[in-house]
């Protein structure tokens, strides 16, 4: 690991200002990915920014309903709030269905967000990899993939996000709050995220240096739900998952929000498959259907496919007991 | 501003670590984790290097009151915290030298059997024990609505709850009823305590 100079910030301007828009300079949360990728010289920062004392470790309701969480709230505070829990479980349940509690505990809203790909190639630095090292080569698609992406990937990176936190908020529209030097800034999780292209090493429109200091939730479907598909029952990352939420009149769907995880470079909004759902009769066969509309854009690898098959059914699974959820009550 | 201050460009410095309610000063280099700072520079050695990334659990300790890995954790940027490791959790005082009851539990029960693992995992169940009393949810938990009823602690909840810790020997289900039987026995005490307070 490279020496690195090590400061607190105990404020929100205090903290944009020491890193300085500073190439070298990375903020700390809860260190869980930037500690370990430093271990691993993936990341030499010269110089850290810790920013687990700033005030943004609060959530409220906001005036219409919404919520605001803070940058620095853990992922474990994230996940038990009362007011996470009844309005957006599928996110207290993403958030549960990661790390373990004790990563959890550390891991921030921000952090999370940013987290690196689990790519093996990208670990090693013994390896070529287009998203650490730009122009060397991916050797993921000839290599191993099982785990990579099978929607918007480019031929030079086919890794996914990791986050499951991620796909919760992008089903619930979140909007990313932050600071640089210049002063605020927003960016709907939409945009957040930028396209693979041939630019796999640039991940997100966080202009230079910006700190993120908030994740703002509207208001949204109260029945809501996260599954996720790993290769043990816990502590491991996903190979697929479903945030949806749904809202059912009259058997006929009103409103619907679907993201994947594990299948794209960014937690990925099923848009597609939500333009299906809406006025569609509240059944399997619609649910089948959506899937299929979102799944048409799969580009699989040689090992991937089984994913296809995985967001297929699990779209349908999760979407029906959302169903049976709403007229059981 | 920032280029005349002296600590902008150190890669070392003192630091004063609060551990089991004592104080360490110690200078360190800013890449040294709590865990090694504790193993080798405060002779607390307790406190296991498994993985050295976060995927094992032996280096869980308790850092103000919650469980965390101690080798993805900065020891600069534990400053300040109080930390409790597996030396600080037994009794203190005048309970000096009494087991705490999920250590005691770990050996009535054989939670363990080569031991590596066991003060990461004693020290994720005591706070595993305290997050399942404070109503937080896990992945096991049916439904996290607020208003659900509280679900048991149930062995699947534990295992759940406890899968940030693995044991290379397998002693999982020991560990199980070791964590249920300690869970047990504090609701039993805190009941007794509440009607004796009464
Ligand atoms: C063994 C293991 C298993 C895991 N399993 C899962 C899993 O199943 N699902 C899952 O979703 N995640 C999982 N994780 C990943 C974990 O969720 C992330 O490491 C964590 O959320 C990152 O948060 P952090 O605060 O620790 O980030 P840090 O490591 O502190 O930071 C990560 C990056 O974000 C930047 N950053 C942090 N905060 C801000 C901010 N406010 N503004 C701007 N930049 C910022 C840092 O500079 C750094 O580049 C796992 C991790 C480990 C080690
Ligand atoms: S998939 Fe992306 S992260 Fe993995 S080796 Fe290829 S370029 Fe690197
Ligand atoms: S040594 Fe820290 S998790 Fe393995
Ligand atoms: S008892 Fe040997 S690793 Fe758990």
């Amino acid at each position: 690991m490279k020496e690195f100079s090590y400061r607190r910030a105990t404020d929100v301007e205090g903290a944009v200002a020491l890193l300085d828009a500073d190439p070298g300079a990375r903020f700390l949360g809860g260190g869980t990915n930037l500690v370990d990728l430093m271990k691993a010289g993936v990341e030499s920062p010269e110089r850290l920014v810790d920013i687990r004392e700033l005030p943004l470790d609060g959530i409220e309701v906001t005036g219409d309903g919404g919520l605001r969480i803070g940058a620095t709230v853990t992922n474990s505070d994230l996940a038990a709030h009362p007011e996470v829990r009844r309005r957006y479980a599928a996110l207290s349940q993403a958030v549960l269905a990661g790390a373990s509690g004790q990563l959890r505990n550390m891991a921030t809203v921000g952090g999370n967000l940013l987290q690196r790909t689990r790519c093996g190639y990208f670990t090693d630095i013994s390896s070529p990899c287009n998203k650490r090292e730009p122009g060397s080569g991916c050797p993921a698609v000839e290599g191993e993939h099982r785990n990579a992406a099978i929607l918007g990937a480019s031929g030079h990176c086919v890794a996914v996000h990791p986050s499951d936190m991620g796909v919760a908020l992008a089903a619930f529209d979140a909007v990313v709050s932050y600071r640089t030097q210049e002063g605020e800034g927003e960016l709907a999780l939409a945009d957040f995220y930028l396209p693979v292209g041939d630019t796999p090493h640039r991940e997100t429109a966080l202009p230079p240096g910006a700190l993120i200091t908030a994740v703002t939730l509207p208001p949204a479907p109260v029945r809501s739900r996260y599954r996720k598909v790993r290769e043990r029952a816990s502590y491991a990352f996903a190979i697929g998952s479903v945030a949806a939420a749904l809202d059912v009149r009259d058997g006929v769907v009103q409103d619907v929000r679907l993201a994947y995880g594990a299948v794209a470079s960014r937690p990925w909004r099923a848009r597609a498959a939500e333009a299906a759902l809406l006025g569609a009769p509240a059944a399997a066969a619609s649910f089948a259907a959506a899937a299929d509309a979102e799944l048409a854009a799969a580009v699989p690898l040689a090992d991937n496919a089984y994913k296809v098959t995985l967001l297929r059914n699990l779209t349908i699974a999760v979407l029906t007991e959302l169903q049976q959820e709403g007229t059981a009550r | 501003m920032i280029t005349s201050d002296p600590t902008a460009s150190q890669t070392a410095g003192a630091i004063i670590l609060h551990v089991n309610g004592e104080k360490h000063a110690l200078t360190v280099d800013h890449r040294t984790t709590l865990l090694d700072a504790l193993r080798e520079r405060l002779d607390l050695t307790g406190t296991k290097k498994g993985c050295d990334h976060g995927q094992c659990g032996a280096c869980t300790l308790l850092v103000d009151g919650r469980r965390s890995l101690s080798c993805l954790q900065l020891a600069v940027a534990a400053e300040g915290r109080e930390i409790t490791t597996i030396e600080g959790v037994a009794g203190q005082g005048a309970d000096e030298g009494e087991l705490h009851p999920v250590q005691q539990a770990f050996l009535e029960f054989d939670g363990f059997q080569c031991g590596y693992c066991t003060p990461g995992q004693i020290c994720s169940a005591i706070a595993v024990i305290e997050e399942h009393a404070a109503g937080w949810p896990s992945a096991a938990t049916g439904d996290v609505h607020p208003g659900a009823p509280p679900e048991p602690l149930t062995p699947e909840e534990i295992r759940e709850r406890m899968s940030g810790n693995l044991c290379r020997c397998g002693a999982y289900t020991s560990i199980v009823r070791a964590v249920a039987h300690a869970a047990e026995a504090g609701a039993v005490r805190d009941a007794r305590d509440e009607e004796a307070a009464a």
